[in-house]
């Protein structure tokens, strides 16, 4: 039992950051834009996230640095996309190599040097229950703060009018903008926010699950987190599916191989990844009609024209 | 895709550099493949302090340039061909991985002399070398079968090579030197850097009851993991104590400075030629950092175990050495295992409890 309540906190810890980016990256992309450069904002999150909580000491300002540093930099992204009407696709494989280089310089400073985690929550009489204390109540507050954020996307995409506005650019921005619809301060928004969730989610890496920057360390899961939200079908709750199943399959193949069982690590790495493969057939077998994607995905627009 | 565009735009500013730079054509260019980003706190940190000591050493003699985060496979090999293409003379690919990718330039280039890292093939232009790391791991193996309380040892290891396979046989003939029931639990991360996926390994096996934990992977954190929860660690290729103050044994430490300087200095005399060097505790090529967090007597013992071995006197792969299987494997190197033998490492010895991924 202590074995299992071990195993939930861990997939509690390894979806989190998944979680956080592909939420931010679900509402980029439900208002059309498609920004490949979640790996490159999660690793400037990451670098400022580190920085801001190693001079301050402060969690909570390293968490606002490495928003602030995937707001930015989704900026960049906004305006060569947005502004200049720029390839979406090249901008933001662009925009990861420049948030790779960009983490390592800024980083340089303090590799090496270590902070004190986020704490894990503690309330007196809650955390104490037997069996799901822990798991409900334990974990730092990260891990709650990302299922929060994805009820209130839900919330605000399909229960507020400015989430159906949203949604609209991201399926025809020629009728939303015919409607009166401001399409590009409404999908920079949305880049922003993306940008913001991708920071906090780099972020999350330094400052609760291994409390020290090293460069490259988000290590392809911002990449990840875009398949996620494909594998989601652009819903969130299928969302919060996806990434806790993807952080299950990789925390149960490793405790797999340290129990002994007799399968080769090299499927069981696989395995994830296979996963969500096999879900995505289900998913697109089991639907009828079109795609789920946004109609407007990744497409310029240019309200002149 | 990322990697080849970070380093074809680092080859481009390098050979940029090189045209503007008047002096350049006098200068031995050295170049360097890491697999790692340069700050990884392990495997590539220690090449690149090598190379800074290179710099510090020859100064104005020498103009190098490095490549960082070059993946195994055929990136490496467009990587290093552009180190050549902008005039490096001397070039050294760090890693197991890079070794056929280095093969296969080194023959297109005859002119240019290759270093490669921890293989085993070589060429008329190509050297190889490596440490003994398993002299280090038998040492970690004594101190961690006296350190565990529960017996078992957590291992995270990265790929399934012989170097990393040699390494998991040497810590456990170390460990049943003195706990004969020594178990290991051993988890593949297949990757050499993911400190995300190894804290996660380092979870996984502390939860399943193994108390020292050990890795053949490149960041420090397993050795956090540990230190959070109270248990014992040993560091990789570089001290790590900083992380774990508390949980530290010791450290494997590479140190390659000594062995760059003799290479670069070979080149400027003319007088380089291919040659295997595998240095281990004797040649100082692997270091161990100090024994810490441990009783006065397993740190004799363990400080014992180091002078016999750099005295030649103890051979972690003495013979007989059993397999898994109970079989007894053939002696080629008189008392001990050879060189070859161990380089081609393909087999668990007995007590080690798992099966070697796509072995037989």
């Amino acid at each position: 039992m202590e074995l299992a309540e071990a195993i939930i906190l861990a997939v509690l810890a390894a979806s989190t950051p998944l979680l956080l980016a592909a939420t931010g990256e679900l509402v980029t992309e439900r208002a059309g834009v498609l920004n490949l450069g979640v790996e490159g904002m999660m690793i400037v999150g990451a670098a400022c996230g580190f920085g801001g909580a190693w001079l301050s000491g402060s969690t909570i300002i390293g968490a606002l640095c490495g928003i602030v540093a995937g707001t930015l930099l989704s900026l960049i992204f906004a305006m060569m996309t947005l502004g200049l009407a720029v390839n979406q696709v090249a901008t933001g494989l662009a925009l990861t190599i420049l948030g790779v280089g960009l983490s390592g310089l800024i980083g340089a400073g303090f590799v090496g040097e270590k902070i004190v985690p986020a704490p894990h929550l503690h309330i007196p009489g809650l955390t104490d229950i037997p069996l799901i204390g822990r798991i409900l109540f334990g974990e730092d507050a990260f891990v709650y703060l990302s299922l929060a954020l994805i009820v209130a996307v839900w919330w605000f995409l399909y229960r507020t009018r400015p989430g159906l506005v949203l949604r609209a650019c991201g399926d025809n921005h020629v009728s939303a903008h015919a409607l009166g619809y401001p399409v590009l301060r409404i999908r920079t928004l949305a880049v922003m926010f993306g940008g913001a969730c991708a920071g906090l989610a780099g972020a999350y890496l330094p400052l609760a699950y291994t409390p020290f920057f090293i460069p490259g360390m988000t290590a392809g899961r911002g990449w990840i987190a875009l398949a996620l939200v494909v594998f989601a079908s652009w819903l969130p709750g299928r969302l919060v599916i996806g990434a806790y199943l993807f952080g299950a399959v990789t925390i149960l193949q490793l405790h797999a191989q340290g129990a002994g069982v007799g399968i080769p690590s090299q499927f069981m790495t696989a395995l994830p990844y296979l996963a969500t493969i096999i879900v995505l057939v289900l998913i697109s077998r089991a639907r009828t009609g079109g795609s789920t994607a946004p109609a407007a995905l990744g497409t310029v627009f240019v309200p002149d024209r | 895709m990322r990697k080849i565009l970070i380093a074809a735009t680092a080859v481009m500013l390098a050979t940029g550099a090189s045209l503007f730079g008047a002096s350049a054509a006098d200068k031995l260019k050295v170049g360097f493949i890491y697999l790692g980003p340069i700050g990884d706190l392990g495997w590539t940190y220690q090449h690149e302090l090598a190379r800074q000591a290179l710099v510090k050493e020859f100064g104005d003699k020498i103009e190098t340039t490095y490549l960082e985060n070059v993946s195994e496979g055929p990136d490496a090999e467009r990587s290093i061909e552009q180190l050549v293409r902008a005039g490096n003379k001397l070039i050294f690919t760090t890693s197991f991985g890079y070794m056929d990718p280095t093969l296969k330039v080194a023959k297109k280039y005859p002119n240019v002399h290759f270093e490669h890292a921890t293989g085993y093939k070589k060429d008329k232009n190509m050297s190889i070398y490596n440490g003994r790391f398993y002299e280090g791991r038998y040492i970690q193996g004594v101190i961690a079968g006296k350190m565990s309380k529960a017996g078992v040892l957590g291992y995270i290891v990265s790929f399934p090579i012989p170097e990393v396979i040699m390494g998991i046989n040497a810590t456990m003939l170390g460990a049943q030197t003195v706990n004969p029931n020594i178990k290991v639990k051993i988890i593949w991360v297949n990757t050499w850097f993911d400190p995300g996926k190894e804290a996660d390994a380092a979870k996984a096996l502390l939860d399943q009851g193994a108390d020292v934990i050990m890795q053949h992977t490149d960041s420090p954190a397993a050795m956090q993991i540990a230190s959070e929860r109270g248990k014992l660690a040993f560091g990789q290729d570089s001290e790590m104590i900083k992380f774990g103050p508390k949980t530290q044994l010791t450290s494997i430490m590479d140190n390659w400075a000594p062995y760059y300087i003799d290479r670069v200095k070979a080149e400027l005399d003319g007088k380089w030629k291919e040659e295997d060097s595998w240095g281990g505790l004797k040649s100082k090529m692997v270091v161990m950092a100090p024994y810490t967090n441990m009783p006065d007597d397993v740190k004799k013992l363990a400080e014992d175990t180091e002078a016999a071995i750099i005295a030649g006197k103890l051979h972690p792969f003495k013979c007989p050495v059993v397999d898994q299987d109970g079989k007894t494997v053939e002696c080629k190197g008189g008392d001990h295992l050879d060189d070859g033998q161990m380089l081609g490492m393909k087999f668990y010895v007995k007590g080690v409890d798992d099966k070697i991924p796509g072995g037989k």
